[in-house]
């Protein structure tokens, strides 16, 4: 197995069709080469959720590539008001993405501020304003890139259970990440989708949010919890694991049921197991 | 029990805390929750346009923060023309002596005052009645905080944070003595009792204040929105009239003015248009039967002509709505006075910095999870989640922010840049966690994470990172 210059895993990396950029068919003599950002909470946490990414992006036809070179997005840093620090961590992940045709996140948190607040950050720097711009048009999250790149439309999977689903902030309004999950969970086989109210909601996660502020933050993921139960459902589902970290963490605390799962575990068909903030099975 | 209004002097941690158990503040703000952002929504979407007249609105204002000297110079000669007289406040305090100048030379006693968030900025009413006057406040809203000794907590709906109970109560308190010696509890008999107390005042009052939603340059007029028509009996009925506003307020023309109110109800109240709409230009004409005897106008810069030129100019666009708050999930929780100042919600986190000091409003900016509903509903655009994350970079760049948090973020970033260090250096405490957690899943308490794990429990994470799972899989492979 070769590594790339980047430290890439995989054997197929392959950079010399530029023109694919817009080629949105997966019909394509040349597998799609879509570099997979793996989201610091993902890799440390969730890592399920990642492998579930992959699943999907492979099912669709694309070539996924992890780069090693990769972290986190720098959001920490960048809501804590350090742009110095965000903007060499920005670099970085500029640098290790910058050969792939889609860079794809199972984020609408992370892909936003790929998307839109790197391009922010080097508006006013010549050398790197170009290269973020290029990243930012490439990037999506997970159930858009899905939806609207590769045009799925079916996903080979089935869940039994109730399922409403949590829209992230980022996600929603930065990433326009609101119809594309809730089409691919209607293919989902045994799946029942039900809406709760205020779906659009903050959680009350807000990153360092949570910690700096926990009166307000555990008071807004109360009032989403209480949201939640009263939707009659028995899993939530997200597209981003802070939100669901921060959900499930409460009713964890709480006592509450309800199962919490990434949206991509359950489209990928690998929902089976514990859910986030579940203890592992005895056996 | 309430606090007495915004206070500076308590931290916001302590304001905010106290509002969270405030049962009775949080009953009057879980319903006042959801109506605003109903009506709202049910205004869009009889206005399929709606998208485009924010554009177009938020080109007005950007248009006249571009030409700012040249619209208020001749807003100030068509004043003048009108019969009228302008006035030009640098600071609050300016403010305040200009407007207690004109009431001494009017040899006046009692004062009505219409709703205006920027007479509250000015501390205008405190500064009156150290003077000597009195002074009343006829918005029902304002009515009512001032009865109870405090500060509005919303920029439009002043007393949302008061129970009906709470009203009942306080109108006997006061109005036992005028005669009213039943408790009104039902909303018509409060408004009427309100009514009577109030019509009182504008029959007497020597002069009257209002505020103004917008200034329009082309014909010198001042235009005022309400739904209770107390800012025109504020502004017609007394001898002496005083509009008070920020210079941002100017606008070119009477079009344009048509155009931003498309958008202002709505956005405020889900109205197509308020109840009363009224543009005041100048004083009582020689043939005029009646009208105010003067005319005045006092322009209040106060740190407004230091934005224009920077990063926050986005901010003076604001036509002070009240959508951002409303639709604040902070706000929501904590209620206006919490935020400590005159201006509450994401709009005042921008704006209390700025008008204050950076120094003076450290949490406002922190204290938001920037989802960006306020952005998503502004109808001039303004980016305020943006202008929150700015402020952010501003304290970094002052050294406002604390010292130990600054110093820990940055060795978290020295180490996201190393990724083969940072994904050696994760693995112990992965797989630690992940022992003492996997039996309950979660885990109850974390080091240095209390914020976190007080009233919410940290899923366990998995004992390896997805790039160690990933590279023993491709290796497989």
């Amino acid at each position: 197995m070769g590594k790339s210059r980047t430290g890439c895993y995989s054997l197929r990396h392959n950079n010399q069709n530029v023109s694919r950029m817009t080629d949105t068919k997966k019909t394509s003599e040349v597998p799609i080469q879509v570099g997979l950002f793996v989201t610091c909470l993902a890799d440390l946490v969730r890592p399920k959720v990642a492998f579930a990414a992959v699943r999907l992006l492979e099912q669709a036809g694309c070539t996924v590539t992890v780069p090693r070179a990769q972290t986190c997005c720098g959001q920490p840093a960048l809501n804590s008001g350090d742009q110095a620090s965000t903007e060499r961590i920005a670099q970085g992940v500029i640098r290790a993405f910058a050969d792939f045709d889609y860079v794809v996140a199972p984020s609408g948190s992370c892909t936003g501020t790929l998307r839109h607040k790197y391009p922010e950050l080097f508006r006013q720097d010549l050398k790197w304003a170009t290269q973020a711009r290029a990243l930012a048009d490439k990037t999506f999250e997970l159930t858009r890139f899905l939806v609207e790149v590769m045009k799925i439309e079916q996903v080979k999977a089935s869940y039994a259970g109730t399922c409403t689903y949590h829209d992230s902030c980022a996600g929603l309004r930065e990433m326009n990440v609101h119809e594309q999950p809730r089409r691919l969970l209607q293919g989902v086989t045994g799946l029942t989708l039900t809406e709760m109210v205020d779906a659009n909601v903050c959680c009350g996660f807000g990153g360092l949010f949570s910690v700096k502020y926990p009166d307000i933050s555990v008071r807004m993921v109360s009032d989403k919890c209480a949201n939640v139960a009263s939707s009659g459902a028995d899993t939530l589902l997200g597209g981003d694991l802070g939100c669901l970290l921060n959900i499930a963490g409460r009713l964890r605390r709480e006592d509450s049921p309800v199962k919490v799962l990434h949206v991509a575990e359950v489209l990928a068909g690998m929902a089976e197991g514990p859910g986030i903030g579940e203890p592992e099975s005895d056996s | 029990m309430s606090a007495a209004g915004a206070n500076p002097t308590i931290p916001f941690q302590d304001r905010a805390r106290r509002a969270l158990q405030d049962q009775t503040l949080q009953q009057a703000m879980n319903k006042a929750q959801g109506g605003f952002v109903d009506k709202r929504r049910e205004a869009m979407a009889q206005l399929p346009e709606f998208d485009d007249i924010r554009d177009a609105a938020r080109d007005i204002k950007d248009h006249v923060l571009s030409n700012l000297d040249s619209y208020l110079e001749l807003y100030e000669q068509k004043v003048q023309e009108n019969g009228g007289q302008v006035h030009w406040a640098r600071t609050t305090e300016e403010a305040c002596q200009i407007i207690t100048a004109i009431c001494r030379e009017a040899g006046a006693e009692l004062v009505a005052k219409g709703k205006s968030m920027v007479s509250e900025e000015m501390g205008l009413t405190g500064a009156l009645e150290t003077a000597g006057l009195k002074v009343v406040e006829t918005d029902l809203g304002e009515y009512i905080v001032q009865l109870a000794g405090e500060t509005p907590s919303h920029i439009i709906a002043p007393a949302v944070h008061k129970t009906r109970e709470q009203i009942t109560e306080l109108f006997h308190k006061h109005h036992a003595k005028l005669g009213y010696s039943e408790r009104v509890t039902q909303r018509e008999a409060i408004v009427n009792e309100a009514r009577n107390v109030l019509r009182e005042v504008f029959i007497t009052a020597d002069v009257g204040i209002t505020g103004a939603n917008f200034l329009v340059a082309e014909t010198g007029a001042n235009v005022i929105v309400t739904n209770e028509g107390n800012g025109d009996l504020t502004s017609c009925l007394p001898r002496v009239q005083i509009a008070v506003a920020g210079i941002e307020r100017v606008i070119p023309s009477l079009d344009d003015l048509s155009t931003l109110l498309r958008v202002l109800a709505r956005s405020a109240t889900g109205q197509e248009i308020t109840a009363y709409t009224t543009m005041y230009a100048g004083p009582r004409h020689k043939d005029d039967g009646e009208g105010p005897a003067e005319y005045h106008v006092v322009l209040l810069d106060n740190g407004r002509s230091a934005m224009l030129g920077g990063a926050y100019r986005p901010m003076l666009r604001c036509i002070r709505c009240g959508a951002c708050m409303n639709h604040c999930p902070v706000y929501l929780a904590i209620g206006g006075h919490a935020y400590g100042w005159v201006y509450p919600g994401p709009m005042g986190s921008v704006l209390t910095p700025l008008l204050t000091s950076f120094e003076q409003a450290v949490d406002l900016p922190n204290a938001c999870t920037l989802n960006g509903r306020c952005k998503a509903v502004c109808p001039v655009r303004i980016p305020l989640s943006d202008l929150l994350l700015e402020h952010r970079f501003e304290q970094h760049r002052r050294g406002l922010t604390s010292a130990v948090g600054r110093l820990l973020i940055r060795a978290w970033a020295w180490l996201a840049r190393r990724p083969r260090l940072y994904h050696s250096v994760m693995v112990i405490p992965l797989w630690l966690m992940h022992r003492l957690g996997r039996k309950a899943g979660a885990l109850r308490w974390l080091p240095l994470a209390g914020g976190w794990t007080g009233s919410r429990d940290f899923p366990v994470p998995a004992g390896q990172s997805f790039h160690a799972q990933w590279r023993a899989t491709q290796k497989r492979r």
